[in-house]
């Protein structure tokens, strides 16, 4: 069933799995505490009506816009003959440094408009548009340019080599970001609350404010995970079993780009308008709070303390949640089969629950099964590893899957030893894919913030929940510098993935 | 190659830990569990370890949020002092039996008003509801005399409030307690009808100075510190009190307990008399909160409206029950 890999890698990945699940478990069992007619008055309401409509519209929107921009950008920097390439692309990347909070925040303050579903859609699109981009774009430089000279030699339009040729080739990323994007949205807090825009979500969240974690808010979780669990199967459908493996290393040809022609300025004025909405509009509004408050008299060594802290935990959250991510790529791509699937799907079902949800799951579950972990740093980065795995497993995936079995079978052949083999052959070959895994992470932990306010132990407060905790009692002043140190500190791991997104394989 | 990476990710945790741990283990510590805002308390802490060597560790959240983990961690909790914004959140923890009797020296200090017949927590703090209107939009003589008429047909469209925080749900309390649940739950349909709902009473502050929103319910040192803070989101707008003791004028008690879990009952004792005695309560009145002190010994000034002048209705604060305000809430459709 699971293609013969070895007894221990499996009851790895089982235990993995078995972490991830925790969340939906609690869910489950604090669900099953209500009785029928309850659980049924409680969600047969216009209230949950009016949620599950913002919702699935946001989603919907949400994932169609953030994919169309993104592999618009990705084809535009990719594939035309556009200006400043490696420009365009540094800046379609930046937003990843822009926490989704921060950007609603910036807009917000900005203008009331946002308040408002096209704002709401917006706002997201321009936050997590880039999930979709960065692998369009790696996916885009990985392809063998000389399948699309041929179709094109063959007489198909520019458009047509696109929807035909290209898309499809590329289509794995494309879902794969597509999927981040949507499972995002769902679990989105910040912004949106910021944003007034009430979803499943920060119904849950408020829920947990009220009445901690009664039944009601796990019966919200429960609506949202099937909902997670649906936008899986669907990814699973169109994803299929298609297999990605160029064979040969060698290198690829030079792409022959699209002349823009009399389209380059609108072009131009386009990739302009994202640079401005996605970066200008936030960075400006944080540097006029920063300017204006009077609260903002800085406590420098406070805000050291904070990003270091913060830069530990993401660092710390990054590599745990790598490592554990190896063994679950590993069974999936090389070991394929129901029980490995299983476990890689499990793995994206936490991805789907709220941090908070992830936070309480686990507060409860350490409070009654090892009260000793309670309120230290393991069970926070525990949250992290089930909040942030699916992310590492995507990213670790997406390399994992154009390493060509082959390769070892060849190396194994001619007398490499295993070990020897995952040295020479296989790490070198999967190396950037493990470095983009700690930097999706590292970046996804310095800016998390509801799991952070739960699960860090006493005295431990990260740049997310300074920042909150100073809008949140309106001292925007004091509140700025911690939001401009997050952009500072996920700048660094965003030019990590940027720049790997570009690399071609050898 | 999976041995190794697990290795050098186990490596990396044991790396960070003593590090990331480092902060909190070398002497006994107060552990605080706050919900009042944290800058109130980064004043009052640094000075009440100055003055007694106690050190101080702030654990930040909100009301519910932590009165209901204080219930869930029960006896395992390492809280010694629970603080809240609001007494709901109070009651709910002196009804799961996890305080500690306080001390007369502590309650005597409040007046009785301010603190449950039981004695285990006190008020130490306390703030006003207010309507903040913009000027521009709404004229003086449009301010309605109750907060009740703001469920009337002639505000459709012109209120917000925040009705999922702790504050606004405290509000729903004494209403509650005031009114009767059949009143209350009209009010309840009429302002849901008439308003805009926002998330967080600086939110309203803002839609209101911004003429998103016309009128706002929130309490009194929003509007107040923002004014401090240059008047960003307040430039545009004035705050009315209610008076008559009318349900508007409601006055919200922050509490303050020790609970029975704490190891350390003595060192809480004398968290909670520095807190009420006029030392921290001049902190307080001298600070950004602009919040009431308690300590009738002690005034706050900064040109808020004098205590004195107030006119909230009697509320025993043991009385206001968050289940039921969460019940009516939910079933008109805000939760």
């Amino acid at each position: 069933m699971a293609g013969g890999a070895s007894p221990l890698l499996l009851l790895v990945g089982l235990a993995v799995a078995v972490l991830a699940l925790v969340p939906l478990g609690y869910v489950v069992t604090t669900t099953a505490e209500l009785g029928r007619q309850e659980a049924v008055d409680f969600l047969w309401r216009p209230r949950i009506g009016e949620l599950l409509w913002n919702t699935v519209r946001l989603l919907v929107a949400g994932v169609v816009a953030s994919t169309v921009l993104g592999v618009a950008g990705a084809w535009v920097v990719e594939r035309t003959d556009v200006p400043a390439r490696g420009w365009w692309h540094a800046v379609l990347c930046a937003p990843l440094a822009v926490p989704a909070f921060v950007n609603g925040y910036g807009w917000v303050s900005t203008t009331h408009a946002v308040q408002s579903f096209p704002g709401a859609v917006m706002v997201v699109t321009l936050s997590y548009y880039p999930l979709v981009y960065l692998p369009t774009v790696a996916a885009l430089r990985r392809l063998d340019p000389a399948v699309e000279e041929v179709a094109t030699s063959l007489g198909r339009s520019g458009w047509s080599v696109f929807t035909r040729v290209t898309l499809p080739a590329i289509s794995p990323a494309v879902l794969g970001g597509a999927l981040l994007v949507g499972l995002h949205l769902l679990a989105e807090y910040g912004a949106l609350q910021l944003l007034n825009y009430p979803t499943l979500t920060t119904a849950i969240l408020q829920q947990y404010a009220t009445v901690f974690n009664g039944p009601e808010a796990t019966l919200l979780a429960l609506v949202l995970v099937t909902f997670c669990l649906l936008l899986l199967g669907l990814e699973l459908l169109v994803r299929g079993r298609r297999r990605r493996a160029r064979v040969g290393s060698g290198s690829s040809g030079v792409p022959v780009r699209v002349a823009l022609g009399r389209y380059r300025p609108l072009v131009l004025a386009a990739l302009t308008a994202v640079a401005l909405w996605a970066l200008a509009v936030p960075l400006y509004a944080l540097t006029r709070w920063l300017v204006r408050g009077t609260s903002a008299s800085l406590d420098v060594g406070e805000l050291a303390a904070t990003a270091g802290t913060t830069l530990w935990l993401a660092l710390l959250g990054g590599l745990t949640a790598t490592a554990v991510a190896v063994p679950v790529v590993w069974l999936a791509v090389r070991h394929r089969g129901l029980l490995t699937t299983a476990i890689e799907r499990s793995v994206y079902t936490a991805s789907a629950m709220p941090g908070i949800v992830i936070a309480l799951a686990l507060v409860t579950v350490s409070i009654r099964v090892v009260p000793t972990l309670y309120q230290t740093v393991l069970v926070l980065l525990l949250g992290y590893t089930i909040l942030f795995l699916p992310r590492a497993v995507v990213s670790v995936r997406s390399t994992f899957e154009l390493v060509p079995p082959g390769l070892e079978e060849v190396a194994r052949n001619l007398g490499c030893s295993g070990p020897a083999v995952a040295r020479r052959v296989t790490l070198p070959l999967v190396l950037p894919g493990l470095a983009a895994a700690t930097a999706l992470v590292s970046l996804a932990v310095a800016t998390e913030l509801t799991a952070t306010l739960l699960l860090a132990p006493l005295g431990t407060n990260t740049l997310a929940t300074q920042f909150w905790s100073d809008a949140s009692s309106i001292q925007y002043g004091a509140a700025a510098p911690y939001a401009l140190a997050l952009i500072v500190l996920s700048v660094p791991s965003t030019w990590i993935l940027g720049s790997l997104s570009l690399r071609t394989t050898r | 190659m999976i041995a190794t990476r697990t290795a050098l990710g186990l490596a990396a945790l044991s790396l960070g830990l003593p590090l990331l741990a480092a902060c909190g283990e070398d002497e006994p510590t107060l552990v605080i569990y706050n919900a009042q805002h944290e800058q109130l308390l980064e004043e009052i802490a640094p000075a009440f370890e100055e003055e007694t060597g106690i050190k101080v560790e702030l654990r930040n959240g909100k009301d519910l949020e932590l009165s209901n983990q204080l219930v869930q961690e029960g006896d395992a909790s390492d809280a010694d002092v629970f603080l809240t914004e609001n007494s709901p959140a109070m009651s709910q923890v002196e009804q799961a039996g996890l305080f500690e009797e306080l001390p007369a020296e502590i309650l005597d200090v409040i007046p009785a008003t301010y603190r449950p017949t039981s004695g285990l927590w006190t008020g130490f703090v306390a703030r006003s509801t207010v309507l903040v209107y913009n000027t521009d939009l709404v004229e003086t003589s449009e301010l309605p005399d109750s907060i009740l008429d703001l469920a009337d047909p002639e505000w459709a469209g012109r209120i917000s409030f925040s009705p999922t925080g702790a504050d606004f749900q405290a509000i729903v309390a004494a209403v509650l307690e005031l009114e009767g649940e059949e009143a209350t739950r009209a009010w309840l349909e009429g302002i849901k009808e008439n308003g805009t709902v926002y998330d967080g009473n600086n939110v309203v502050l803002e839609a209101v100075d911004s003429g998103e929103s016309e009128v706002g319910i929130v309490y009194h040192y929003y509007w107040e510190r923002d004014r401090v803070e240059g008047g960003d989101v307040s430039d545009n707008s004035q705050q009315y009190y209610f008076s008559d003791q009318d349900a508007g004028a409601f006055l919200s008690v922050s509490g303050a307990g020790i609970l029975k879990s704490s190891d350390m009952n003595d060192e809480a004792e004398e968290f909670l008399e520095f807190l009420v005695g006029e030392q921290g309560q001049q902190i307080l009145a001298d600070s950004y909160a602009l919040e009431y002190p308690l300590n009738p010994a002690v005034p706050l000034e900064q040109g808020v409206k004098p205590f004195a002048e107030l006119d909230p209705p009697q509320v025993n604060v043991s009385d206001l029950d968050s289940e039921a305000v969460v019940d009516l809430m939910t079933e008109v459709g805000f939760l």
